[in-house]
Order: C-alpha cells, then structure tokens, then sequence
C-alpha cells in the first residue's frame, strides 16, 4: 500500500506540526515533567484554534459534529500530536477534542440526550470499566460483578479495577454479569451514575505513569433504572469487543508518534555530542542503534497505516488492528530505549522527554489487551480455532 | 485470583508521617528527592498540599521552603518522598476534601477549574 500523504493530507500534517511546535512544545517548557493537563485559561485558548482549524473533535462521527476525516488521515494527524512530552496519553492536552466513549454512539435517543450529548459539549464526563481483579484480557470468564433485575431496576454489586478517569467522572459504562450461565453471551453494559448510592471510588492505584492515573472501584448494590441498559441485555461483551478493536489503531498511532520524536531528538544528538574526538554519529555502534529505531518505526507506521486503512475501507481489521497495536508498543519501546543510550547520561533525566516516554510505553505493552492477547488474536485468526 | 497486596504500599491513603516543625534546620535537612508534602498551621489545620515535582531546583528542600514562604501562619510540615507525585497529589487533594468538604484555601485558588477526585472518606 502506498501512504505517501496527498497533497491536502500534506497541508493537514504541517498545520499540526506547526501547532505542536509552535503551540504545544513552549508552554510544555513550564510545565512538570509529568503534567497532563495545560492551565485552563490557554486550554480555552488553543481549544478555540483547534475549532478554527476546522479540527476540533476529530473522532466525532460527522452526523454529530465531527469534522468528518478518514481514519488514515487521523493516523497521520496522531503520529504529530504525539510529538511531545506528554503526547503518548495526552496528545496535544486534549485540545483537539475527543469522541468521548464510542458506545454511547450506540445508545438510544433517551441515552443520547442524557449521556452522549453533554459529553460532547464537554458537560460530562465517562468512564469504561470493564477489567475486574479477577483479570482483563478475558472479560467473558473474569467479570464477577452481578446485575440482578429487581422490577424495572438492575442491582449491581462487585469491583472494577484500572479504571480511568473514574474519580472525576460524572458516569461509567460499567459491564457486569446479568446471567451466569451464558459465558460471554451473559454480560450486560449499563451506563451508572457516579452519584447513585453504592459506588465508590475506593482507592487512585499508583503506577510508573504519574499523571492519567486509575482508579479501583466499588459497586454495593447499586440500583440502576432499566433504562440505563446500553444495548440488549445480554449482549454487552459485543459492545466491549468492538470497542477494544477499534481503539488498538489510535493507541499504535501514539506510540509510533512518540518513537518518531525520539528519533529525530536521537540523530540531532549524535550528530552534536563528541566522544573521543569524533562526534557519536560517526560511530558505527550508534549508527545501528539508529538503523534499528528506523527499521522499528517504518514498521510500526506502515502496519498502522494498513489497519486505518482497512477500517476506512470497511473491511475486516481486527487481525490488522492487533497487530499494529503490538508491533507500535513494542517498536517504540526499544526506540526510545536505544534513544536513551544515545543520550547517555541526560537521557535518564526529566531535563528530557525521553524517561517519561520509557515509563508510559512500559504500559502500552499492557494496555489495551496485553500483547500476548494481540498474538492470541492474530494466531486465531491465522491459524483459526477458538483456542478456549 | 485476585491479586492481594495492599495497595497504597507508600501509606495508606492519607499522609501519615510524623508532622515536624518548621525551621530552617528542619527545611535544610530534607531530601532533595521528589515527594508530595502538607504544610499546616500551629492549630492543627492545613494550609495547603503540594508537590515537589521534576522542576524543583532541590525536590523537596526547595518546594516546601518555596510554599512555607507564602504562608504567614505556616508552623510545622510533613512529607512523602515519591516518584508518583502528580497522582498521589491528586489522591491527598480528593481525601482532604472526602474529609473535610473542600479543599485547602492554596489549592482552591490554584485549582484553575480543574476537577478534583471523588474518592471514598472511609478507610485509612
């Protein structure tokens, strides 16, 4: 496939090259290290020029305000976004918008008027709790927590874990058992309140990532009306399936982003920095550590590519999506890794962007499906089987 | 299985080191390291949470001598050392208002309109 960027693709990308640049890399500057949010007064500020640009709300779908770009073209504008600190897991500090939680696209008119409308205009906030302590790479054997149906209500009593977002959340889309013995087909997705009586934020769990932290969570008997069922009883595993397909693309393009500013800070390093009288570019050791980033990085963008593509075109893309998600997170784990050597020294400090990348793509080797799940994925729709 | 560490291994939810009063001695011989810490007054009351995070010039000596000085009635202090600063700053900011129903006067003024934690009072 050839994704070399069409001439309008091309003025897209340089519009967000220079706004990262331009934007985003001097207030980043003044901020911590580990921050993950921009004072609120120029927030508002670069958040009323992302909506000039016409590129506010990327992921929205277009009947409902987005602006309507392809999933290739949105690729390409993730691998910019990603080019800064705090770029892996808030590209561009949100400032160009998200599409708050897919499912609600799939909600009913009440729903929507309820939940998915005052998060896009960023009245409300979501939550998606799907993993329990019992585990997360098999939600069909580890949900534990139980709906019961109570008249025309649902009691939910169990815990989530690894939970973004939830502490400060005005609701969740929580998935839970509604029958035992129906394995997968036996979970039901329903939208909670974070004020109904009997949820708690028990604890924030503290990982090496400092800011987007999780949260466990506690659900004692926690009535919910039936008409907070998102979709059919019974069928919630699908909902959580597709969603966990469809964000392994995005997820891949922000590890691709970050992989290629470690690059380019790598090269612009080793062709400044001497060691024994010639500079580090020179020597054949870091030369193929740089050889190595670029052969990482050209796989990783071409395989996330393909998997946009795919979805853009309406074809399968979940063995593409997959895959695209594992060779990313660990592509730009060893690149930034080998940048890091380069840097010698100054690589392990907070002086550079550099430690802050190494610890959060520590994580997308985890998240998102763990890429043992990615293999799991792949092998079966390879090989085929149910592998149970 | 469900894992069964207990969680929160720095402290528990709140912070629970020894308060120490606050004088220069104190000031000059806290660690240069990362951390969180609490700044209180003379009658047992905080005065604000804070962070001593990848930009302080000394970690924490710096940060709390930098937010001890913007208090008149700052008396004693305590600290945390932590890599994970930003979250557990976040976690302190939702207890205290579990706690108490807001948040210290300092940090209210600089929340900027940022959300804080909803977080359960119960517990240590």
């Amino acid at each position: 496939m050839d994704f070399e960027p069409s001439p309008e693709q091309k003025l897209i990308l340089e519009t967000v090259r220079r706004f990262v640049r331009e934007e985003i890399l001097p207030l980043e500057a003044d901020l911590d290290p580990d921050a993950s949010e921009l004072p609120a007064h120029h927030r508002e500020r670069l958040v009323a020029m992302t909506k000039e640009l016409g590129f506010y709300g990327l992921d929205i779908p277009e009947e409902y305000g987005g602006p309507g770009i392809d999933l290739v073209t949105r690729t390409l504008m993730a691998f910019e976004m990603a080019q800064h600190r705090a770029g892996l897991y808030a590209p561009c500090y949100g400032v160009f918008g998200g599409a708050g939680l897919a499912q609600l696209y799939e909600a009913d008119d009440d729903q929507k008027e309820r939940y998915l409308h005052p998060v896009l205009r960023g009245e409300k906030r979501g939550f998606f709790a799907l993993t329990e302590p019992s585990g997360g790479s098999d939600p069909a054997r580890a949900i534990r927590t139980t709906a019961v149906r109570d008249g025309d209500d649902w009691i939910l009593d169990g815990e989530k874990t690894f939970i973004s977002g939830a502490d400060k959340a005005d609701f969740g889309i929580v998935f839970a058992r509604t029958d035992p013995e129906l394995g997968r087909k036996g979970i039901t997705c329903f939208l909670v309140d974070t004020d109904m009586p009997g949820f708690r934020v028990r604890r924030i769990v503290h990982t090496l990532r400092s800011t987007h932290y999780a949260a466990e969570l506690e659900f004692n008997r926690v009535r919910v009306p039936g008409r907070n069922v998102l979709g059919e009883v019974n069928q919630g595993f699908a909902i959580a399936n597709d969603r966990l397909s469809r964000n392994r693309i995005p997820y891949a393009a922000g590890c691709v982003g970050v992989a290629l500013k470690a690059q380019e800070m790598a090269i612009a390093y080793a062709k400044t920095r001497k060691t024994f009288g010639d500079y580090l570019s020179t020597r054949q050791a870091v030369q193929w550590m740089i050889v190595d980033n670029e052969i990482d990085l050209r796989t990783a963008r071409a395989l996330t590519l393909e998997a946009a593509a795919r979805a853009d075109a309406g074809k399968p893309f979940r063995t593409e999506a997959a895959i695209c998600k594992l060779v990313a997170s660990e592509g730009a784990s060893r690149v930034v890794d080998r940048a890091m050597q380069i840097h010698g020294g100054y690589g392990m400090t907070k002086d550079l962007p550099l430690e802050r990348w190494y610890r959060e793509l520590r994580i997308r080797r985890v998240g998102e499906g763990p890429n043992e799940i990615q293999r799991l994925i792949v092998a079966r729709d390879v090989i085929g089987g149910s592998f149970h | 299985m469900a894992v069964q560490f207990h969680a929160n291994g720095m402290s528990g939810l709140r912070l629970t080191k020894p308060w120490l009063d606050l004088d220069e001695a104190a000031i000059a011989a806290l660690p240069g390291q990362l951390g969180v810490y609490e700044i209180g007054d003379a009658q047992g009351g905080t005065l604000e949470l804070g962070f001593a995070g990848g930009r302080s010039r000394f970690g924490l000596r710096s940060a709390i001598a930098e937010a001890a000085a913007k208090h008149e009635r700052a008396a004693r202090f305590r600290y945390e050392v932590t890599m994970q600063y930003w979250s557990r700053f976040e976690e302190l900011l939702a207890v205290y208002v579990a706690d108490h129903g807001e948040l210290p006067a300092a940090n209210a003024e600089n929340r900027g309109g940022r959300r804080v934690g909803r977080i359960a009072a119960a517990g240590s």
